[in-house]
């Protein structure tokens, strides 16, 4: 298989949200089935296909910009980990429910920041992509929001699951907001979003709402990053494994 | 029904009947027998089931579907079953069971699931048969159940056929794509098309004259066709759905017959129908242990989510005082 090499910088900045929307889309979806109720179910699946659908829009346009027929597809399931560029948190299995939606609640609070920024992008296309995904964001966030509250008031295993979760990802968190050359220069063209400029009003929303929660915050002595470099945690290769099985052990075939 | 009281059993029955056979739809709050009660609620409670249960085999490609597109459209398809759950579960509560005990029950072996969801999807053919065959089958059954006598059940059919009707599309879109693929795609489709069709024909039931419930079920309405007429429907319209896909049915004698202007087909393995339905399904014990093990998993959301419903509510009742 040939290596799908990206050059323009735009192009790779729509392959890294895609790659954050779909990563975390497929581990929203393996709730399926799994969730602690039906209507729960039913909602994670939502919030699942919201994400799905943003990683086709993303991975859409960054196929036009080549212009060589690069699909959706090929992004998705022709690319191993090295050539994955999401965020690390976004690829973390999805553990107890306190887990999952501990980390809804960090990335919620992130992407309704962030694409409210993007939508003002100059890339016509980015910017309506973040249009619509804003309005999924703002829901999105309303029930995570919701959960932190209830489980952190609720009993006290589940306030006890819930400051697990928040120790556990909490060292994933400052890659949100890590800018390097390409979106430092992209950011300049009115293109990219300041992400690091978004940390101060992320951290006060957070702690403000998992002190409420009850949360004790954890203090920030580790952290691991390198998504953006594609170099992941073990737990990416698995992913793709199962993701890109068919495409693989049939390659070239239409669905 | 203010009356009620002051009619015996014997004329409450008789103007229950008469109800039904007027084509009037019985509502919760009416009386009803207790015999009539009952059946409904094993029927409502196993279609219900069904659907959850139904989440399993085609939730197990969600994460390995082959594009994009239909990644997104199998996951909102799988969601959509859980939603029919949903509806269902609320119509039997109308009857006064508690969706507690409906799962209890469920979980423990006493109520029962279509037994097709008792086999395993192992390609990913097998989600274009289930569309396509399973959902196929169902149609043909709730389409008839939209004029069953029970109102919140028929109503529930009216809105669950409407996305059923979609989800046999996407199945059958996903078997000619695979028929119009190179041969291992081809192999694939017809592979699931062999060991699917005949568990979609179980899925209408016993023969009618070996059916224990069916009887007092047309009489009440709550079924509208028999299982031997609904099931030949089904091999009916799909004769010619099969044919436009250029593969066949594991049936040596299906053929039509002129006389009755319908497909005559083969006999059903009734002792493995049996089997499935009482538990001995190749995947039967897989999937209640993982309706339990989800359940149990879940358990202490459940109660979280109760302690703090019941805490905000305390808060309230003081802030009010
Ligand atoms: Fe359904
Ligand atoms: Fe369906």
């Amino acid at each position: 298989m040939t290596r799908i090499a990206i050059e323009n910088p735009v192009e790779m900045y729509a392959v890294r949200l895609g790659d954050d929307a779909l990563v975390l889309g497929h581990r929203l979806s393996e709730w399926s089935s799994n969730a602690p109720f039906l209507e729960e179910d039913l909602a994670l699946s939502n919030v699942a296909l919201d994400y799905i659908g943003r990683a086709r829009m993303f991975y859409t346009y960054a196929g036009q910009l080549r212009n060589d027929g690069t699909t959706e597809d090929d992004y998705a399931y022709l690319r191993d980990c090295r050539d994955y560029y999401n965020l690390l948190i976004h690829e973390l299995p999805r553990g107890d429910f306190a887990f999952s939606m501990a980390r809804q609640y960090l990335v919620d609070v992130f992407n309704l920041a962030y694409l409210a920024e993007l939508q003002q992008s100059r890339d016509e296309s980015l910017a309506a992509i973040a249009g619509k995904a804003v309005k999924e964001s703002t829901y999105h966030l309303r029930r995570s929001n919701d959960w932190i509250m209830r489980l952190g008031q609720g009993t006290r295993e589940s306030l006890r699951r819930l400051q697990d979760a928040v120790v556990e990802l909490w060292g994933f968190t400052p890659e949100l907001f890590a800018m390097d050359a390409l979106e430092i220069d992209l950011l300049a063209q009115g293109i990219a979003v300041d992400r690091a400029a978004l940390r101060d009003s992320w951290d006060r929303q957070v702690r403000a709402t998992l002190e409420a929660a009850g949360v004790t915050m954890p203090e920030p002595d580790w952290q691991v990053d390198g998504g953006r470099q594609g170099v992941h945690t073990e737990h990416l290769g698995h992913l793709l494994g199962e993701l890109q099985f068919v495409q693989r052990a049939y390659p070239g075939l239409e669905w | 029904m203010s009356d009620s009281k002051a009619m015996t059993e014997a004329e409450l029955i008789e103007r229950f009947q008469s109800r039904i056979d007027d084509e009037q739809k019985i509502e919760p709050k009416d009386w009803m027998p207790e015999g009539y009660r009952k059946n409904l609620i094993r029927q409502i409670s196993q279609h219900a089931h069904s659907e959850v249960i139904g989440m399993q085999p085609e939730g197990n490609w969600i994460t390995r579907a082959p594009t994009l597109r239909r990644k997104a459209i199998l996951l909102a398809k799988v969601q959509d079953e859980g939603g029919h759950g949903l509806y269902l579960y609320s119509a039997a509560e109308t009857l006064g069971v508690s969706r507690e005990e409906l799962i209890a029950a469920l979980q423990s072996g006493e109520a029962k699931y279509a037994s097709i969801f008792n086999y395993p999807t192992l390609t990913w053919a097998d989600i274009g048969a289930i569309g396509w065959l399973v959902d196929g089958a169902a149609i043909v059954n709730q389409v008839s159940l939209q004029r069953t006598s029970y109102g919140p059940y028929a109503r529930g059919m009216v809105r669950i056929c409407k996305e059923e009707s979609f989800h046999q599309r996407q199945g059958y879109e996903i078997m000619l794509a695979l028929s119009r693929g190179n041969e291992a795609q081809r192999a694939m489709a017809q592979d699931s098309i062999n060991r699917f069709w005949w568990p979609s024909l179980m899925m209408f039931g016993p023969h009618d004259a070996e059916s224990a419930h069916s009887g007092q079920s047309m009489k009440w309405k709550i079924k509208r066709q028999s299982n031997d007429e609904l099931r030949q429907k089904f091999v009916d319209q799909t004769v010619k759905q099969v044919e436009v896909l250029d593969m066949t049915l594991p049936d040596p004698d299906l053929k039509w017959n002129e006389g009755r202007g319908h497909y005559d087909f083969g006999e059903i393995d009734w002792e493995e129908f049996k089997r499935s339905m009482s538990g001995g399904g190749p995947c039967s014990r897989q999937r209640v242990a993982h309706h339990v093990k989800a359940h149990e998993e879940g358990a202490w959301v459940r109660e979280a989510l109760r302690a703090y419903q019941k805490k905000q509510k305390s808060q309230a009742d003081k802030a009010a005082a």
